[in-house]
């Protein structure tokens, strides 16, 4: 009897020893892997990552309208519970001013933070992770030249056992690849530019590809179209419905000034994106029609369980 | 007999019609998509997508006053849902500020009615206008489709 105790217990500590392992946060670079890349970082250039990136939708200081000041501390609501984008501004207490650019990176490429913890796919990371390291580079120079705000987000308010942040690492396993994009060398340079936007920086799938009992993308279903995490209406499908009907033209003026070719303007999530998208050169918003409309078209999805 | 149908008939067609009438979210839509239209014009002008004309302006800017007067009442506290609405509930925790910003609006459409009379100051009033659709949206507007 004490043997099968003995064996009990040896087993569920192996276990737990192999969930740790296999939890364990992977950041992509070390310093010296990153120090080798050799990049220094073109805030300018940075300043078009930023937009790109929509990092001011979530960073910015609720309850005023300069993009720059990034305090962070908006209430995101989603069925796991509410998330608070941090403080990410150069304040050496409550922002990010210790970060070194490889720090930047394994966020935004790996979800890992400075401190080597695993960071919530609030923080979109499962489409940052196509970023290329230069456009990262330049990122991180490009937040250094913006103002330090005073103050600290509250904490995230999640129940267990989402609380556990460890348990990303099995999650990150399963729906995560840690991995950059590869350009496709049989479409055009244009076509690419718009995938990498699309898919990258952009993140578009975070709202308008449907998810799983997880929260993981469907990626089967990329970009067709999801309920809101916060559960008020929905995200266009970009596959099917009205959009199929919008030219080139219709996509990147809808990208520029907010109009659809109905005479609506966005709203909700959306107006911060193109607040930000309209930020870029036409050249970029052309790219990002040109891969939408390159996608093929997808039904409906099926009416969702009562 | 005959009369009390009569009476009947009227009345009914009567309280269907008041009914109609008085759907606001039915109301406030039909009006939001004259205002879209108004706006779609203003913004192709001041894109340089449609001719410049003054009359083109004077009427849009009509429509789009009419149309946001009459839109900040048909925001009742029994219309929240319903009818294909896409009006967040974040409207009725808000109250003071989406009143707020309708009338802003209102004022904007006022300043741009007053101030254009010709296509300089036009594309010098128009953004202030426009710059309403995205500001109340992003916050009170459910995406849809």
């Amino acid at each position: 009897m004490k043997g099968i105790a003995v064996v009990l217990a040896l087993v569920v500590a192996a276990g737990a020893a192999l969930a740790w392992t296999l939890s364990a946060p992977r950041p992509r670079y070390s310093a010296e892997e990153w120090q080798k890349l050799g990049l220094s970082g073109d805030a300018a250039a940075g300043r078009l990552v930023f937009y790109a990136g929509g990092c001011e939708s979530c960073h910015k200081s609720p309850g005023q309208d300069d993009p720059l000041r990034l305090g962070g501390g908006l209430e995101l609501k989603t069925p796991f519970g509410s998330f608070y984008p941090p403080n990410i501004s150069t304040d050496p207490v409550d922002g990010i001013d210790a970060w070194q650019p490889v720090d930047v990176a394994n966020a935004l490429l790996s979800g890992v933070s400075s401190n080597g913890a695993h960071l919530y796919p609030a923080f979109p990371y499962t489409s940052y992770q196509h970023m290329s390291a230069k456009d990262v580079a330049d990122l991180a120079a490009f937040l250094r030249t913006l103002p330090a705000v005073k103050g600290k987000a509250p904490a995230n308010a999640l129940p267990f056992p989402f609380s556990v942040r460890r348990a990303l690492g099995l999650w990150k396993l399963l729906y995560f690849d840690n991995a950059s994009l590869r350009p496709d060398p049989s479409q055009s340079d244009q076509w690419n530019r718009g995938r990498y936007l699309v898919e990258g920086p952009g993140h578009c799938g975070e709202c308008h590809t449907p998810r799983g009992i997880l929260g993981e993308m469907d990626v089967s279903r990329a970009l067709a179209g999801a309920p809101l995490p916060d559960g008020h209406g929905k995200a266009a499908s970009l596959r099917g419905g009205d959009f199929l009907k919008w030219t080139d033209a219709d996509i990147v003026e809808a990208l520029a000034s907010g109009f659809t070719p109905a005479g609506d303007v966005l709203g909700a999530g959306m107006t911060a994106v193109v607040r930000n998208i309209a930020e870029l050169p036409e050249s970029d918003r052309q790219a990002i029609a040109v891969y939408l409309k390159s996608l093929p078209p997808l039904g409906a999805p099926a009416p969702a369980k009562p | 007999m005959k009369r009390f149908v009569a009476v009947a008939l009227a009345l009914t067609c009567g309280i269907t019609a008041v009914m109609a009438d008085t759907d606001p979210i039915a109301e406030r839509r039909a009006l939001m998509k004259h205002d879209g239209e108004a706006a779609k014009t203003l913004f192709g002008m001041s894109k340089g997508k449609i001719p410049f004309d003054l009359a083109t302006v004077k009427d849009s800017l009509k429509t789009l006053d009419e149309g946001a007067t009459k839109s900040a009442a048909l925001f009742p506290d029994t219309s929240k849902t319903g009818g294909g609405t896409a009006a967040l509930p974040a409207i009725w925790e808000n109250k003071a500020d989406f009143d707020a910003r309708f009338a802003q609006f209102v004022k904007d459409v006022e300043a741009a009615q007053a101030g254009i009379t010709d296509e300089a100051t036009f594309k010098q009033l128009a953004p202030a206008v426009f710059k309403n659709c995205g500001s109340c949206h992003e916050l009170y507007k459910a995406k849809s489709g």
